[in-house]
């Protein structure tokens, strides 16, 4: 059931919540069971707030988090071992908005640690797996999110976060609808950072209403994030038709290391939007071969300065103290406390922010980046969207993701990066099945038109 | 070429402790990457400014007011190691 509607049957007392939420419980408990995808399933919490439930346009709606967002008095571990047991003393912003609409909070969904994964096979607690076939990957980082808008029957509302396409590869691969905001548009206070400059709070659903609702209760300004947009929100729930737009379909991201299928089914999904009027252009974004380097860099070097305050005090994962120096005791807790990925991104992170490289990689990134938002900028003069596959393959198998190198592993992410890096907002909707298993059409805007993807999203629905 | 000298003086600044078996595996992996990201040399940035937040950001300022906060108790419930209202940490000096 859409969000919209169960929230108007329970104001109107049509369903009684009490007996709703024991149910539902119990399904969440059995998706968990099968696939993996609750850190923290928050049933006593969810059964205090109906206790003082505002009648708000999520009233009633489950909603569940990616542990990387801050829930007061609730666990919030961003997948990490290195801060097992760490209760926020705070709600996020999506968090606090999200509960004054009424919606109740269900559980903290898994993750890659700290986001650092593209398969959620990064994860320091359970490894969620595919709703479809479970010998298959979910997709990262918001796995866990990815399995229960799939899995579940019934309402539910996954917020998810993207840093390098964190909420469109989960969305592909396990076949539900993923919404990456514009940076900026859904304030971050309250999430755990990965790469500040990168990093995006988004929703993930089975129904584009879902989003669009929302949305329009999660984005806009918030002082306590000063990178958060301070433009209007608009009414994402009052879809347009989409015979005006023009979508483009750039060449790099039908080539090379795109399954063939894949680009097919991609392709079959455009001409429904053409069927409906939308006219459709090739385009070029010819910095895209330089976004996967580019976007590595930048964030391994955010994240290693992220994940300095990790450093067993305060906070999270502890040690005793003995006679050692404080540098001795940091290096002990952040090497029992992070897994292999985290050291490695900040290993090398702050390689690339070591004096004698910085200009060469870090700074030498951050120009590549001006140039990629640039082509996008270019291309957005002549369509309103565009479109190409979210990822370039369908879920791979556990075995098939063991076999790759750390670098093979990083280019998987070949169709998300630029986008991300240019902080543009981007929709994954599924758009058929290859081999039995779900594909994603990506479809992207420029800044702050997540209107035109969702109006996209309902004409294909 | 990445050696393990390196390996090992990156992650002492990390201030991440290394087992020899992570030392060899990260040198044998790092080598990939770090040519990879020597891809974005071929570049020609001459001239471009570098982004370092995706759309156009302002420096925002406020008051310095006293606001309300955590009270102390508050800020030491997800730790152990507090002493009389303190955190209480390893030897600095």
């Amino acid at each position: 059931m859409k969000a919209e509607e169960f929230a108007h049957q329970a104001r109107a007392g049509k369903i009684n919540l009490e007996d709703f939420y024991v149910e539902y419980f119990k399904q969440l408990r059995k998706i968990d069971s099968k696939y993996d995808c609750f850190i923290t399933i928050s049933e006593e919490e969810a059964f205090k707030q109906l206790e003082k439930l505002p009648r708000g346009k999520l009233y009633g709606v489950p909603v569940s988090f990616k542990d990387a967002i801050c829930t007061r008095g609730l666990q919030t571990t961003g997948g990490s071992k290195m801060l097992e047991g760490y209760k926020p003393t705070f709600d996020a912003s999506v968090v606090e908005r999200i509960k004054a609409e009424g919606g109740v909070i269900v559980g903290k969904t898994c993750m890659d640690e700290f986001g650092l994964g593209g398969f959620s096979t990064n994860c320091a607690y359970k490894t969620p797996k595919n709703p479809i076939d479970d010998s298959r990957v979910t997709g990262g980082s918001s796995g866990g999110a990815g399995v229960i808008a799939r899995a579940i029957k019934g309402p539910h509302i996954a917020i998810g976060e993207s840093t390098g396409g964190s909420i469109s590869c989960p969305a592909s691969f396990c076949g539900v609808n993923g919404l990456t905001p514009t940076y900026g548009r859904v304030p971050r206070h309250g999430l755990l950072d990965y790469a500040c400059s990168l990093d995006k709070i988004g929703v993930l659903s089975k129904h584009i209403s879902d989003i669009s609702l929302t949305m329009s209760i999660i984005a806009g300004f918030d002082k306590r994030d000063l990178t958060s947009r301070s433009e209007e929100v608009p009414n994402y729930s009052m879809p347009q038709p989409v015979k005006d737009l023009t979508i483009g379909l750039p060449k790099e991201y039908f080539g090379e290391g795109i399954d063939p299928k894949v680009s097919d089914c991609v392709i079959k999904s455009v001409k429904k939007l053409e069927d409906q009027g939308v006219k459709v252009k090739k385009v070029s974004l010819s910095m895209s071969k330089y976004a996967l380097p580019a976007y590595y860099l930048v964030a391994m070097s955010e994240v290693s300065t992220n994940l300095a305050k990790l450093c067993g005090m305060r906070y999270g994962l502890e040690l005793p103290i003995r006679k050692d120096g404080f540098n001795e005791y940091f290096s002990k807790v952040r090497a029992v406390g992070f897994g292999t990925e985290a050291k490695r991104r900040i290993i090398l992170g702050t390689y690339a922010r070591m004096s004698g490289y910085r200009s060469k990689y870090y700074l030498q990134a951050m120009k590549v980046r001006t140039l990629i938002i640039n082509d996008f900028k270019k291309a957005f003069k002549s369509v309103d969207l565009l479109a190409a596959p979210s990822m370039p393959v369908i879920a791979p198998r556990f075995d098939e993701v063991d076999k790759l190198t750390p670098l093979e592993n990083y280019k998987m992410d070949i169709l998300t990066v630029a986008p991300n890096l240019a902080g543009i907002p981007m929709l994954s909707t599924p758009c058929g099945e290859v081999s039995g298993m779900p594909v994603g059409l990506h479809l992207m805007a420029d800044h702050l038109q997540e209107r035109k993807l969702i109006d996209a999203g309902v004409a294909l629905e | 070429m990445v050696t393990k000298e390196l390996v090992k003086k990156v992650a002492s600044i990390a201030r991440i402790e290394l087992s020899e078996e992570e030392v060899n595996k990260f040198t044998k992996e790092f080598t990939a990457v770090i040519d990879w990201f020597n891809e974005l040399g071929e570049v020609d940035t001459k001239g471009v400014k570098p982004s370092y937040h995706p759309l156009k950001t302002e420096n925002v300022f406020r008051e310095d007011e006293v606001k309300e906060c955590l009270s102390q108790e508050e800020s030491l419930i997800n730790t152990n190691h507090k002493e009389k209202g303190f955190f209480k940490g390893p030897k600095a000096v």
